[in-house]
C-alpha cells in the first residue's frame, strides 16, 4: 500500500529557526568577519550577503573519538602492487586509510580548518549595523506629529455608504423589528383568542357585531405588523474612520561634498562610502528615503548621484554655499514637520577665511532646529582649520544632534560611523 | 524479442505515471517476498530536501543551533555545486516515508521508488537490529512530542540553558545506548502520560541515593534485601556495582543535581540516539540491500517490456556511479563506499547460490547451492555490518575489490601490509574489516567507572583501550560537558591490560603540572 503526497507547496524554511539559533551563538565571530568585509568591500557592495568562515575548532561538537597512536589495522580497496609483507612509508597525515575507524569528526568533510556558510543580504546588515540606533527617532514621534493616518475607530450613524458595516447594520434592523413588532404581536394575539372565544360561543349567544370588530382590528394589526420596515436609515452604522497623528517614516537625507580642487578621488570614495553606509542605515529605519546630493567649491549646486561623484572641479572652497542651499532646499520642499533631515557633510577641512563664521551661525541659527541629525567627516591627515574649530562650537551647542569625526583612511570610516550611531544609554 | 509497452518514455513524469510505476515495483517486490511498510511518498523541492537533510530527514524535531549549522553547511556546498542533493531520503517510519525531488528525472524516481520504497523499508521492517531497538510506528510521534516538550522548556527555562544542556547531551549521544538490554518501545502518548508520574519517581530516586545521613539501623536481611534501600546502593562498595555502558541513561537517573525537566531532556536525546543506533550499525547492509534491490527490480521491469531501453541505459550509468569504488590511491577516494561493498556482497551471495565454485564450497558449504532469495533473506534479516561481513564477505569480492589490510602501529615508523586478496590473505581481511565496521571499536570503549557517592561525589569512568590506541583531544570538552551534567568533578582514566595509563579530569587541577 501507497500513497503520493505533493508537499512542494508546503512551507520552505524549515530550518530557519536552527539556522538563526546557529548565527546567535556565532555573533561574535560573525560580527569580526562582517566588519572585515565592510572593510573591504567596494563601495558599490554593500547590497549583497556575505561569506562568513568560522575557524572549525571553535564550532565543532566534541564526542569522544580515537586519537592518533596505537595499533590499528585498515582494510583499503585498490591494492595494486602491495604483497604480503610490504613496508611502506608513513604518509603525511597518518595512515592512506581514513576509512570508517574515523568516525565523524566533521560533517563538512575532513581537514577543513574553516567552516563556510553565506550570509543573507539581510542578515549581512543586521550584522553591520547591530548596536546602531538613529539619535532622536524619539523626538520627531512625540513632538512633531503633523502627518495623519486614518485608523479605524469604532462605529458610527453616520458615513458613506461604501463604509457600511453590514452585520451591525442588519443586527440593529433585527433589534429595532423585534421591539416594534413585539406590541402588536401581543394585541393581534389577544384579539385573535377573543374571535376564537366569541366563536366558539353557542351560535345563539354569539354578538355578530363584536366578532365584524374583532376581524377589522385583526386585520388592522395584520397590517400594522407588515408596515414595520425591514430596514430603515435608522438601523444603519457605518465604520468610522478618525485621522490619527503619525510620526513621519519619511526621511531626506542631504549629502554635501566639496568638490574643490583639494578633494582628489580617493577623498571622495572615502566620502562616498561614508553616504552610502548612512543611507542603508537610514533605509533599514524609514519606509522612505530620499536623497539629495549638494556639491559646493565656491558655489552650491544640486546635483545627480553620478555627477556628484564623478565630476571634477578646481576652485576655491565656500562652505557656507551649501549650507545655505540645504536650508532653501528644506523650506522649499522638505518641511522639517513632515521629514526627518539628516545631512552628512564630507570635506577635507579646507574653507575660505571668513566663511567658517558664516557656517557656524547658518548652522545654530537656522539650519540645527530643523535638523534630526547632522554628521560631519573630515577626510585628512593633516591638522584641523578654521572649519573644524568652528563646527566644535556647533557641537557644544548641540551636543546630542551634531556629530563630527576625522577620517584618515578608507578603514577608518566604518569604526567612525559606528562611533557616531552607536547606542547610548537611555536618560 | 519481447513486445516492449513502456508505461512511459521521456524523462518527464507526473503522479499518474509515479502511481503506476510504483504499482507494478510492488508487484514484482512482492514476487522477491519484499515485506514492507506502507509507503509515503512525499515530492519536495531541493530547499525542502536541504531541510531534510539538516534535520537528518526527520520530519520534525527540536530546535537547536547544531542542526543550523549543519543545514548552512549542506546549503553552501550545495550552491558551490561541491555537492549534489542525494536523490532520495527515506526514513525508518510506519509508514515509511520516503522524499522524492522534484528535479528528479522520471528515471530517477523510478530507482528512487525501487530502492527507498522497497530496498530500503523492507530492510527496516526486516532486520533484526532495527525490528528490536526501534518502534516505527512511534517515532513520528514521538519527536513531536521532544518537540514540544523542549520548546516548553525553552519558554519556561530560557533558550540558553536548554541549549546547553542538549550540547552536552549531544556530547555523549553516542553512548546513550544500552548495546546489551533490550530497550523498552517508545511512544509518544505513553511518554506525555507517564511523564510527570516519572519526573516525580526519579526524584525520589537520585534523593534516595543522595541521601547523605545513613539510616540509624541497618536492618537488611541475609539475603541483602532492603525495603528503603532495594538495590543496596547503600551497603558497601562500588556505586555502580557494575560498570555501566550507557553513560546518558546513569546521568538521567543518578546526577545530582539536574531538574527533572532536565532529566527528561536527557532522555530524550538519549532515545532519540537510540533510534539511530541500528542505522549506525547497518550502513553497508542497508545500501547494499536497497541497492541490490534498485538493480534487480529495474531489470525485471527492462525484461518484462514496463522501461524503454533509454531510460533502462541511464539507470544503467547512474547505478555505476553509485557502486563505483575509487582506489585507495584515487584523489576521489573517501573511504569504503558502503553501496560497492554491500552491492557487491549482495550480488555474491546470490551468485554463490546459483553458481557455486569449488571455492565457494569450501568457504560457504551451507549455503553453495541453496535458494538464493532464501539466504539473501536470512543475511538481511539476522546480521549488522560487522557479522555480515564476517559471515559473508567472500574471496571474490576481496579479489574484486582487491582489498589489503595494512597495519598502523605507533611503535613501526613503517607500516605494514598484513594481507592482501590472495589465499592467504581472505580471512584476514575478513577479520580485519569487520573489526573496522565494529561500532565497540570503531567508537572508544568508555564505560562509567564508580559514582563517588559517599566521597566527594565525582564520577569516575573508564576508558579500556584498543590497542593502545589513545583518546583524541576531544576528550576534553566532552568531559567539560560531562561535567556540566553532572555537577562535580569528572575523571576519565584510559586502562590498557588492568592497567591505568592515563588520566584525565574536568575542572582541570590548579596546579597543573604532567600526573603520572
Amino acid at each position: 500500500m501507497s500513497y503520493f503526497i505533493d508537499r512542494r507547496l508546503n512551507a520552505r524554511h524549515k530550518s530557519e529557526v536552527n539556522r538563526q539559533r546557529f548565527l546567535d551563538r556565532y555573533r561574535t565571530h560573525i560580527k569580526r568577519s562582517v566588519e572585515e568585509a565592510v572593510n573591504r568591500r567596494s563601495i558599490t557592495d554593500m547590497e549583497r550577503g556575505e561569506k562568513v568562515s568560522i575557524p572549525s575548532r571553535d564550532i565543532s561538537e566534541p564526542v569522544f573519538q580515537h586519537g592518533q597512536g596505537g595499533q590499528r589495522s585498515i582494510v583499503s580497496p585498490g591494492n595494486k602492487e602491495f604483497v604480503e609483507g610490504d613496508r611502506l612509508r608513513r604518509p603525511g597525515g597518518g595512515g592512506g586509510g581514513g576509512g570508517a575507524g574515523e568516525g565523524n569528526a566533521s560533517n563538512q568533510g575532513e581537514g577543513a580548518d574553516e567552516f563556510a556558510f553565506s550570509l543573507t543580504r539581510e542578515e549581512f546588515l543586521d550584522f553591520v549595523f547591530d548596536g546602531l540606533e538613529l539619535p532622536h527617532l524619539e523626538r520627531k514621534q512625540l513632538v512633531d506629529v503633523e502627518e495623519v493616518r486614518p485608523v479605524r475607530a469604532g462605529i458610527s450613524r453616520e458615513g458613506v455608504p461604501a463604509r457600511m458595516n453590514i452585520v451591525r447594520s442588519m443586527r440593529e434592523a433585527q433589534a429595532r423589528r423585534i421591539a416594534m413588532r413585539a406590541p402588536i404581536r401581543r394585541a393581534l394575539r389577544e384579539a385573535m383568542e377573543a374571535l376564537n372565544a366569541e366563536e366558539r360561543k353557542d351560535p345563539v349567544l354569539r354578538n355578530p357585531a363584536r366578532i365584524a370588530e374583532l376581524k377589522a382590528e385583526i386585520e388592522r394589526l395584520e397590517k400594522r405588523l407588515e408596515a414595520v420596515p425591514f430596514i430603515d436609515t435608522y438601523d444603519l452604522r457605518y465604520n468610522n474612520l478618525i485621522n490619527q497623528p503619525q510620526p513621519s517614516n519619511k526621511a531626506v537625507m542631504f549629502c554635501v561634498m566639496d568638490v574643490s580642487g583639494s578633494m582628489t578621488q580617493s577623498h571622495k570614495d572615502i566620502a562616498k562610502r561614508f553616504f552610502l553606509l548612512l543611507y542603508l542605515f537610514l533605509e533599514r529605519n524609514y519606509e522612505k528615503v530620499e536623497l539629495v546630493f549638494v556639491r559646493h567649491h565656491t558655489a552650491a549646486k544640486e546635483v545627480d548621484e553620478e555627477e556628484f561623484f564623478y565630476s571634477r572641479e578646481t576652485g576655491g572652497t565656500i562652505v557656507s554655499s551649501a549650507l545655505s542651499l540645504v536650508d532653501e532646499i528644506i523650506q522649499d520642499r522638505y518641511p522639517a514637520a513632515q521629514w526627518n533631515l539628516y545631512v552628512a557633510q564630507a570635506s577635507d577641512g579646507d574653507n575660505w577665511d571668513d566663511d567658517s563664521t558664516t557656517c557656524r551661525k547658518l548652522l545654530a541659527q537656522s539650519l540645527m532646529p530643523r535638523l534630526q541629525y547632522y554628521t560631519y567627516v573630515e577626510i585628512t591627515p593633516h591638522a584641523h582649520q578654521a572649519l573644524w574649530e568652528e563646527y566644535e562650537s556647533v557641537q557644544a551647542e548641540f551636543p546630542e544632534r551634531f556629530a563630527m569625526r576625522q577620517i584618515v583612511e578608507a578603514g577608518d570610516i566604518y569604526p567612525v560611523f559606528r562611533e557616531l550611531f552607536r547606542r547610548r544609554a537611555k536618560q | 524479442m519481447i513486445k516492449r509497452t513502456p508505461i512511459a518514455t521521456g524523462s518527464d513524469w507526473n503522479f499518474e505515471i509515479l502511481t503506476e510505476y510504483e504499482r507494478e515495483i510492488a508487484r514484482l517486490a512482492d514476487e522477491y517476498r519484499l515485506d514492507t511498510y506502507p509507503n509515503q511518498i512525499e515530492i519536495i523541492t531541493s530547499e525542502q530536501m536541504m531541510d531534510a537533510y539538516a534535520s537528518v530527514g526527520m520530519p520534525v524535531g527540536y530546535h537547536h543551533w547544531s542542526f543550523g549549522k549543519q543545514f548552512l553547511a549542506v546549503e553552501q556546498a550545495y550552491r558551490r555545486g561541491q555537492m549534489g542533493l542525494a536523490y532520495e531520503l527515506v526514513i525508518n517510519s510506519d509508514p515509511c516515508i520516503a522524499y522524492l525531488m522534484e528535479e528528479n528525472t522520471l528515471m530517477m524516481q523510478v530507482l528512487v521508488m525501487a530502492h527507498a520504497c522497497y530496498g530500503h523499508n523492507s530492510f527496516f521492517k526486516g532486520n533484526y537490529l532495527f525490528r528490536t531497538w526501534t518502534d516505527a510506528s512511534a517515532i513520528v510521534d514521538y519527536l513531536v512530542f521532544a518537540r514540544k516538550y523542549v520548546s516548553e522548556c525553552e519558554e519556561r527555562h530560557g533558550v540558553t540553558a536548554v541549549e546547553q544542556l542538549l550540547d552536552a547531551c549531544h556530547a555523549l549521544q553516542n553512548y546513550g545506548v544500552d548495546r546489551y538490554k533490550r530497550p523498552s518501545p517508545i511512544s509518544a502518548e505513553e511518554e506525555a502520560r507517564r511523564q510527570s508520574e516519572r519526573e516525580a519517581y526519579l526524584q525520589s530516586q537520585v534523593n534516595l541515593l543522595w541521601r547523605t545521613i545513613p539510616s540509624p539501623h541497618e536492618h537488611s536481611d541475609a539475603l541483602g534485601h532492603d525495603e528503603e534501600d532495594p538495590l543496596g546502593l547503600h551497603q558497601h562498595g562500588r556505586y555502580p556495582a557494575e560498570p555501566q555502558e550507557n553513560l546518558l541513561y546513569f546521568i538521567e537517573k543518578n546526577a545530582p543535581l539536574l531538574a527533572p525537566w532536565q532529566r527528561e531532556i536527557v532522555r530524550i536525546v538519549r532515545k532519540l540516539a537510540q533510534y539511530f543506533y541500528p542505522q549506525r550499525q547497518t550502513q553497508v547492509m542497508n545500501e547494499g540491500w536497497a541497492t541490490f534491490w534498485h538493480y534487480t527490480l529495474m531489470h525485471r521491469m527492462y525484461d518484462d517490456g514496463l522501461v524503454d531501453e533509454g531510460l533502462i541505459l541511464e539507470f544503467l550509468q547512474s547505478h555505476t556511479a553509485v557502486v563505483n569504488q575509487p582506489g585507495f590511491d584515487s584523489p576521489y577516494y573517501n573511504g569504503i563506499n558502503p553501496y560497492a561493498l554491500g552491492f557487491a556482497m549482495f550480488s555474491d551471495i546470490k551468485r554463490i547460490c546459483q553458481e557455486p565454485t569449488d571455492e565457494d564450497r569450501q568457504w560457504f558449504p551451507d549455503m553453495a547451492g541453496s535458494d538464493w532469495l532464501e539466504t539473501l533473506h536470512f543475511a538481511m534479516r539476522n546480521f549488522k555490518d560487522e557479522s555480515f561481513i564476517q559471515q559473508f564477505l567472500s574471496p571474490k569480492v576481496i579479489r574484486d575489490l582487491k582489498l589489503f589490510s595494512l597495519v598502523d602501529d605507533d611503535r613501526d615508523e613503517m607500516l605494514t601490509i598484513e594481507a592482501i586478496h590472495d589465499e592467504r590473505g581472505y580471512q584476514r581481511i575478513r577479520e580485519d574489516l569487520s573489526t573496522q565496521y565494529a561500532l565497540s571499536l570503531r567508537e572508544p570503549n568508555i564505560q562509567i567507572w564508580e559514582a563517588d557517592i559517599r566521597g566527594d561525589r565525582s564520577l569516575t569512568l573508564r576508558h579500556v583501550q584498543d590497542r593502545r590506541r589513545p583518546l583524541a583531544k576531544s576528550v576534553y570538552p566532552v568531559m567539560r560537558h560531562l561535567h556540566q551534567l553532572w555537577g562535580f568533578p569528572v575523571k576519565l582514566e584510559s586502562i590498557e591490560e588492568d592497567e591505568v595509563v592515563r588520566r584525565y579530569q574536568w575542572p582541570l587541577p590548579e596546579h597543573d603540572g604532567e600526573r603520572n
